[in-house]
């Protein structure tokens, strides 16, 4: 195919893509009773958003949802690192089963385990709670296995000098595998938070509380209560949409790179 | 900064002394599982506890206030007569086998599309991918938006094909494969983003050398492209296949889009699974369907991974 064929397909194909995108933020934004009309909008509005901003406690749903992506996104790199650095460069007796264990995981998706993890999650005390919430959210294999293959090509000679100026195992991590690990460790901490705010399943499951509703958990509340009011719900998918879309936007290039490295190393 | 003396490797021994409590090797395994204990013990709690508890559960019957019977096998005999069961089975693997195949194509088409440069790639691609930024309750309010009956957008477009009273969502035959598009468009720049970096790792001069002997683009594509790009699409099958069983569009957009419906059209195991738990507290039997599945996906990738001599999973 000739370039400039190739181009108009991509411009075509792209514009078909994201039209259905482009449609919702018209939508939001044309009176009411107009909604369903294939016409230019006769006024813009901002009616529809700020109904929702102040009459649904969309911010509350925000900024649990905030409270909650932050704190596994931190937790998780922490821990994730951590295990991550043991796993590819100390060794231990046990080490490859335990790393086999921790693969093996990747198989199973929350739906497949979500009932029992339910009757976990209620014996330990977790519903209704942000520790419900974040915990089981954190322990995930993904990172721990990216994080190991990027490890075990950092050169040992960098540890071996900060073993000589005295360093223990913890300095070695803190202060010279986790700088060099910057570039991996913010790809993932966008592609950690923009999951966590995307959740939906385990905050359902986990809470019953409106006042611990996460963002997706309140749009499908919404959904069920309003209806028919198909611009309140547009509007509040639309707010609840803006953070990822800053959080994409920042780290487009840093997503991208983890994506395509998950599916090749 | 103070220095601390580490024995046994910076300062050399005397050949006679006595080895120390703390060597090298023994404090180096101390630390290896100090800082693996958190994340194996959390993924013990929240993934391997659940499974192993899934198997005990689905032998007792559960009450909603947490009442436990056992019930022995009951459960899993309940579900060789359960319907409903079957249903989600059929949706399942009917949504596996349509979603799985066509999106690899279409994600595989748009990856050769924008492998190589002109003027807007780069937005372009990243146009693809939108959809996959978004959280999938929002891309199901979306859809369900824009194909609500007779007024929405689609059936809006349709009309002057005379398709315009389509019900999309509202009949059992074209639900299901609602959902599968909904989801190829959700999917596809993703999918696509991983077959351009497998597609990126291919030389060059393969393509030109194929191409200067006189291959057209389909021999290229079918003698060079395809047999290096094998352990990538690999990748995206497998991912997509188990993805289609068990993984979040599976419930989350068909939770959003039709509650299963209209008539268990759309119905999948996992999301049949969670109506048994959380809308009618058969805990016990919802645990019989989890072990279930989790057998069938150990079955299953215990013979991808044969198959294929175990992937390439762990190069390190």
């Amino acid at each position: 195919m000739s370039v400039r064929l190739r181009a108009l397909a991509g411009y075509v194909l792209a514009a078909i893509t994201v039209a259905p995108l482009v449609w919702l933020l018209v939508s939001v934004l044309k009176p009411a009773d107009e909604l369903f009309q294939v016409s230019v909008p006769s006024r813009l509005t901002l009616d529809n958003l700020l109904y929702v901003l102040t009459e649904v406690p969309i911010g509350r749903y925000m900024l649990n949802s905030a409270v909650v992506s932050v704190a596994v996104t931190v937790v998780a790199l922490v821990l994730h690192s951590m295990a991550a650095y043991a796993l590819a460069r100390l060794r231990f007796p046990g080490r490859q089963v335990i790393f086999s264990v921790i693969v093996s995981t990747l198989l199973v998706s929350l739906p497949v385990i979500l009932v029992p993890l339910f009757l976990v999650a209620r014996q330990l005390g977790l519903l209704d709670t942000y520790a419900g919430l974040i915990l089981p959210a954190i322990f995930h294999a993904f990172g721990i296995f990216l994080l190991r293959q990027y490890y075990l090509t950092i050169p040992r000679e960098l540890e071996e000098a900060a073993d000589l100026d005295g360093c223990g195992y913890f300095r070695r991590w803190w202060q010279v595998v986790v700088p060099l690990s910057r570039p991996i460790l913010a790809s993932l901490s966008v592609l950690f938070f923009l999951a966590n705010w995307n959740a939906f399943l385990w905050p359902l499951t986990a809470t019953r509380d409106p006042d611990l509703r996460m963002v997706q958990v309140g749009i499908a509340t919404l959904q069920g209560q309003y209806g028919s009011a198909w611009n309140y719900v547009l509007a509040a998918t639309v707010v609840a949409a803006v953070p990822t879309l800053i959080a994409f936007v920042l780290g487009q290039r840093r997503l991208v790179e983890a994506i395509k490295t998950s599916g090749l190393k | 900064m103070a220095i601390s003396v580490d024995p046994g490797t910076v300062v050399s021994k005397p050949p006679d002394a006595a080895p120390p409590v703390w060597t090298r090797r023994r404090r180096e395994a101390l630390a290896g599982y100090a800082f693996v204990a958190p994340d194996l013990i959390g993924l013990l709690i929240f993934v391997g506890l659940p499974m192993v508890l899934a198997l005990g559960v689905s032998l007792f019957s559960v009450d909603g206030f947490g009442g436990y019977t056992f019930v022995g096998l009951d459960n899993f005999r309940q579900m060789a007569g359960d319907t409903q069961l079957w249903q989600s089975v059929k949706v399942t693997f009917t949504y596996m086998v349509t979603f799985v195949p066509i999106g690899f194509v279409v994600s595989l088409g748009l990856a050769l599309l924008v492998r190589d440069h002109f003027p807007g790639v780069g937005l372009v691609r990243t146009m693809f991918f939108l959809p996959h930024v978004i959280s999938l309750v929002v891309v199901g309010v979306v859809w369900q938006f824009l194909l609500v009956d007779k007024q929405g957008a689609v059936p809006a477009l349709l009309r002057p094909f005379g398709l315009g009273e389509v019900s999309f969502l509202g009949n059992p035959a074209l639900a299901l494969g609602s959902l599968v598009a909904i989801s190829i468009w959700f999917l596809m720049g993703y999918q696509m983003l991983i077959l351009l970096g497998g597609l990126k790792d291919i030389p060059k001069e393969y393509e030109e050398a194929a191409r200067v002997d006189g291959a057209t683009a389909w021999q290229r594509f079918r003698h060079v492209i395809w047999p290096l790009l094998r352990p990538t699409s690999f990748f995206v099958l497998v991912n997509s296949t188990v993805g289609a069983v068990t993984g979040l569009q599976a419930f989350d957009l068909v939770y959003v889009l039709t509650k299963g419906g209209p008539a268990g059209s759309t119905s999948t195991v996992v999301f049949y699974i969670y109506q048994q738990a959380f809308t009618f507290n058969n805990y016990g039997y919802a645990a019989a369907l989890t072990t279930a599945v989790v057998a069938f996906l150990v079955v299953a990738t215990g013979l991808m991974f044969g198959a294929t001599k175990g992937g390439r999973f762990d190069v390190g």
